[in-house]
């Protein structure tokens, strides 16, 4: 074997081995530094001086920095955190960075607004973000439509949401649930269909996979409590005409109460309690449902999400 | 102008066998490696990122190209003796210096031609289709070879006269001064008496590098002024023109025994 081969078989394996040592290193560091459980931190809060940094470059700047929202919540969320103290600044950066970025203002008011887990449980910041978005944006009526729902879901202000709603619908370019969600707010009535409308408008109006989830879970919740309450009203009704309750389902079908056995939105029937309650047979599997629980049971919630892919 | 061409022609093929053209290879992995990534890590910003990161790029690479190409211009023929040969042939100064430039600024606008490709072809990626919006991110890729005319003026102007450290050091300052001309206005306006007309004075003297960022923009797909493109094409003309003249002055006289 000549010399300069020689040298070239050392160094090779010099080099893979230096590679193999530098990654497991890496490994330990990692998992010392995850025990650590290093608390994040902001460290400039200021979009001006961030302008300036990035020499002008602030589009990138703010993506960057919606990345970080996005990895910041994921995060939280995964560790079933309530400290979301970092959201809002965030937020507000990126937004101050871009004003024209939609995604902050759409997704970031649905982090800001519910209550934990599945948000930070602040509305006030939420609405502002909105309304700081609406202002450099007067023509998104998706902007619009956040709003409402925020009005809807978090400060129950249909008179708000329907204003919302209203002005949304008259841009020119805008969604067809729009006046409608703008009139059944301002009627403040039938607050399931309200729901199922926003929900099945939000399904439409989005292509990504978990708010498109998001809003078939909820479509499913509201399906089972809609029907929860109708069942329970014709087993009161069966009580009041026959003196007792039905002892299943087969009695409401036979009194002409119902037409076939009902079913949830997994296909699995409604139980009939002895008390007269309708309960749901796996309520673990139907997330965010109010009603056909277990008595005792709270809603159930969304397992925290997988770790943010970063 | 036959001799301009030739040794515009000779910068251009010296950037080419120095590997200047490598940087294209970089700038695909961060390009597509962002595309295929960022919809794993955020929401729904695919085309911004793309966008953004692309032309940021673009104008980033490009200037650091135009920089540590622009202060070796000269003081590499120097270094070499090359520019004896080729000044002891028919070709003055002025032409030499003119040359370099226009090389340099070919080189440069080679190398965006293949960014631009790598931009749009990351695009079609993304979105899976071009749309009407996509024309304004050409504007902002017109405005970023825009703003290599300047760069790579400075950075020969300044190499006529000083050593290759130099010249970078100061072409950089200037590009971050520049960059950051539109608060050096806004200092000026609200600054009285001789330090308010000094800092007028150096707001007007420093290229306005920020009048020719309009990535954001075109990240948005926000339409772009024609009148606009008509008066940043005629600034950076004049502003090249200036520093080129500038050069040409210097190197006149500069004593190469």
């Amino acid at each position: 074997m000549t010399s300069a081969r020689r040298v070239n078989i050392v160094a090779a394996a010099v080099l893979l081995l230096s590679m193999a040592g530098g990654v497991a290193l890496l490994t330990v560091i990692d998992r010392m530094q995850m025990k650590l459980e290093p608390q994040q931190a902001l460290y400039i809060r200021s979009s001006k001086t961030l302008r300036r940094l990035c020499l002008g470059y602030t589009g990138l700047m703010a993506d960057i920095y919606w990345t970080r929202a996005v990895q910041y919540f994921g995060m939280q969320h995964h560790q079933g955190s309530r400290d979301f103290r970092l959201l809002a600044p965030l937020l507000q950066v990126t937004t101050e960075l871009d004003p024209h970025m939609l995604p902050p203002y759409q997704f970031g008011a649905n982090f800001l607004g519910p209550k934990p887990p599945n948000g930070a449980g602040l509305p006030g910041d939420a609405l502002e973000l909105l309304k700081y978005g609406i202002a450099h944006n007067p023509d998104q009526w998706r902007l619009y439509y956040n709003l409402g729902f925020l009005y809807f879901t978090e400060f129950k202000d249909y008179s708000k949401a329907a204003n919302a709603f209203a002005l949304g619908a008259q841009l020119p370019i805008t969604n067809g649930f729009m006046p409608i969600l703008a009139a059944r707010m301002a009627q403040q009535g039938g607050e399931f269909e309200t729901a199922r409308i926003l929900w099945y408008s939000t399904y439409q109006s989005t292509k990504e996979e978990a708010i498109r989830k998001n809003a078939v879970d909820h479509l499913k919740a509201l399906q089972v409590d809609e029907e929860v309450t109708q069942l329970e009203g014709l087993v009161a009704k069966f009580q009041q005409q026959s003196g007792h309750f039905p002892a299943n389902m087969s009695d409401l079908e036979t009194a002409g109460f119902i037409h076939g056995t009902p079913l949830d939105p997994n296909g699995h029937a409604y139980k009939l309690m002895p008390d007269g309650r309708v309960e749901v047979q796996d309520p673990e599997s139907i997330l965010y449902i109010t009603k056909g629980l277990p008595p005792g049971m709270a809603s159930p919630m969304p397992k925290p999400a997988a770790p943010p892919k970063s | 102008m036959n001799r301009i061409g030739y040794v515009a022609f000779n910068t251009f093929r010296e950037a080419v066998r120095d590997r200047v053209l490598y940087n294209l290879i970089a700038f695909a992995l961060l390009l597509s490696g962002a595309a295929v990534l960022v919809g794993e890590i955020s929401i729904d910003i695919e085309r911004l990122v793309v966008v953004n990161l692309g032309l940021t790029a673009v104008s980033l690479f490009g200037v650091v190209i135009a920089i540590f190409m622009g202060i070796g211009l000269v003081s590499k023929e120097i270094e070499k003796k090359t520019l004896y040969t080729v000044l002891s042939r028919p070709v003055r100064r002025w032409e030499f210096v003119v040359g370099k430039f226009f090389g340099l600024t070919g080189t440069l606008v080679v190398n965006t031609f293949f960014m631009a490709i790598g931009v749009f072809l990351a695009l079609l990626y993304v979105a899976h289709k071009f749309e009407r919006a996509d024309i304004c991110v050409l504007a902002a890729l017109y405005f970023i070879v825009l703003e290599f005319l300047i760069v790579c003026a400075l950075a020969l102007f300044f190499s006529s006269f000083s050593t290759p450290i130099m010249s970078a050091v100061f072409t950089f300052a200037l590009f971050v001064i520049g960059s950051l001309a539109e608060d050096l206005r806004g200092f000026a306006r609200i600054t009285e008496g001789l330090p308010g007309a000094v800092a007028t004075a150096v707001a007007y003297l420093v290229p306005n590098f920020s009048a020719f960022n309009i990535i954001n923009q075109a990240a948005h797909g926000f339409p772009v002024p024609g009148r606009l493109m008509l008066y940043n094409t005629a600034y950076a003309v004049l502003y090249s023109a200036m520093a080129i003249s500038g050069a040409v002055l210097i190197f006149q006289r500069r004593n190469l025994k």
